[in-house]
């Protein structure tokens, strides 16, 4: 039981598509779901685990519907973003809890105790836990049945470095024995560091999917847009477009700036202070105008 | 059908803390009447009569229901919590089934014990009125259980709309508009405290067969729906 199929499927909320026609497939080994807050990754997740039906299309795991199918819930561990999480039990109690409800025992629960390192805290409340501790006893109630598929939505969240390079090497040990682990974020180089395949999902489409090269290269090969203000904009812009690293400039005169297009960002960076030097022109505003990850990545979608 | 690790998870959520503090307060004041009334006034079977039917029954059982029954699964699925019942291989009727002995044995006992309690302080069981008047509690804990469960399970203003129906419509409706006497739970109770107590001293406009059926029908059908709509229970995420 280990691979998840999604066949074009799509999910909207009213008016709103939040998923739209994905098809992916995510096998053993550890798979990032890559994506701009709001992008649709909770709600793929929430279809992988058969918390939300698809609108159109099919979730599958090795065939099997997700959705109103409890048995799957055999093979699947899932730990949730939501906080809740019955505080008022001990850390050992609820992985307990946890534990009976899969048909198992307090050996099985201390072991997942023991895999999360969590069995020092174990005999306390979980609302005198701190965030990194819950979500560590979050892993622990998700492992407790060995499932061959880990689902984690957005496991980070919060976490210090020292906190996040734990669970890393856990999950990375989870995915070198077989397992299909999927997680979800929105910052590239957790992705980078954890998953041998990414998959992007950007405003609800599946933009990108490859190894972190690959998703890399496409989010730096393209062009790069600066705003530019300067003592004297023509004469620099005519400076610049004589320059194969520039692939369009417009001179914007309500904002009183140049907006240039640059297609190699290495070698414009290098340019432009020279160009000004050279000129005599002042630079008195740069900065680049499509660095957050929302265009990176609406970019993606639209390549 | 019935899970003990649900069991457990259920009634240590209900009576922790807060929500048992709630749960003792209307039976003390129950009982405190109770006492009030046989001191001041002594025992007389009317009074008792007035006394059980117009608090206990009319009042207390039913905001007892609504805490048990929508706190037994309402919290869970507020916070997200239900997540952890939810991704497990146990069937969704059995949750509910399980939630639901929960939230009858809770209501049965913070509703019927004081019942049978405040009318042996009244009249100690002259006429047979505390025993059918516990008893009209004891099988109303259970309709209302199962309706409030109900509830609990579909809507995010359970406790309101839970509120609204054991105040007004059990309260006020129930007993001044003649038709709606038929749908309330409340009647359908006082049917079988007829058949126990003493003559006249318990009325209900509904007959007994009519109320049996009427009970069990709910009770079945709210818990069946329960457990459909849990099957289909749709848990976003925080985007």
């Amino acid at each position: 039981m280990t691979t998840i199929e999604i066949d074009h499927t799509s999910r909207w909320f009213g008016n709103v598509v939040a998923v739209n026609d994905v098809s992916m497939s995510v096998g053993p080994g550890v798979t990032g779901l890559l994506g701009p807050n709001g992008a649709g990754k909770s709600t793929l997740i929430n279809m992988m685990a058969g918390f939300l039906a698809p609108s159109t299309g099919k979730v599958t795991l090795d065939g099997t519907q997700i959705w109103r199918n409890e048995s799957v819930y055999k093979a699947i561990g899932i730990v949730p973003e939501r906080e809740g999480m019955y505080d008022f039990l001990t850390g050992r109690e609820f992985v307990v809890a946890n534990a009976e409800l899969h048909g198992l025992g307090d050996a099985a629960a201390a072991k997942a105790l023991a895999t999360v390192e969590m069995e020092y805290a174990q005999d306390r409340k979980i609302s005198t836990y701190s965030k990194g501790m819950r979500q560590r006893v979050k892993m622990a109630s998700a492992l407790v049945h060995d499932p061959s598929v880990l689902l984690l939505d957005e496991p980070f969240n919060g976490m210090d470095p020292r906190q996040r390079m734990q669970l890393m090497d856990l999950l990375r040990r989870m995915g070198a024995e077989g397992r299909t682990v999927l997680f979800s974020s929105h910052i590239l180089e957790e992705v980078e560091q954890l998953a041998s395949h990414i998959e992007v999902i950007v405003a609800g489409r599946h933009a990108a999917s490859g190894d972190f090269r690959k998703i890399r290269r496409l989010m730096t090969d393209r062009p790069h847009r600066y705003l530019v203000r300067s003592s004297d904009d023509r004469a620099l812009a005519a400076a610049l477009i004589a320059d194969p690293s520039t692939a369009g400039i417009e001179v914007d005169v309500t904002e009183r700036a140049l907006r240039i297009q640059a297609v190699d960002f290495g070698r414009f960076t290098t340019l432009l202070p020279k160009v000004a030097r050279e000129n005599g022109i002042r630079l008195l505003t740069v900065s680049p105008s499509d660095e957050s990850l929302e265009s990176v990545f609406s970019y993606l979608v639209a390549a | 059908m019935y899970d003990p690790t649900v069991a457990r998870l259920t009634y240590r959520a209900l009576l922790g803390r807060r929500r048992a503090a709630i749960l003792f307060v209307l039976p003390v004041l129950l009982v405190a009447i109770a006492v009030a009334v046989r001191a001041f006034a002594g025992a007389d079977d009317q009074v008792a009569s007035g006394v059980l039917g117009g608090f206990a029954i009319a009042t207390m059982v039913p905001l007892i229901g609504v805490i048990a029954g929508t706190g037994a699964i309402g919290p869970e699925i507020d916070d997200g919590s239900i997540v952890y019942l939810l991704a497990k291989p146990v069937k969704r009727p059995t949750i509910i089934f399980t939630k639901l002995i929960v939230a009858i044995g809770v209501t049965m006992l913070f509703s019927a014990l004081p019942t049978l309690i405040a009318g042996l302080v009244l009249n100690g069981n002259g006429g047979q009125i505390a025993v059918a008047y516990t008893i009209a509690a004891l099988v109303a804990s259970i309709a209302y259980s199962a309706l409030f469960l109900l509830l609990g399970t579909v809507s995010r203003h359970a406790v309101v709309f839970g509120l609204v129906y054991a105040l007004v419509w059990e309260a006020l409706f129930g007993s001044l508009v003649p038709g709606a006497r038929t749908l309330s739970v409340q009647q359908w109770s006082l049917s079988v405290a007829e058949k126990v107590a003493g003559d006249g001293l318990v009325t209900s406009d509904v007959g007994l067969p009519l109320a049996t059926v009427l009970l069990a029908g709910v009770t079945v059908v709210a818990t069946w729906y329960a457990g459909q709509k849990l099957r289909a229970l749709k848990l976003a995420g925080e985007e």
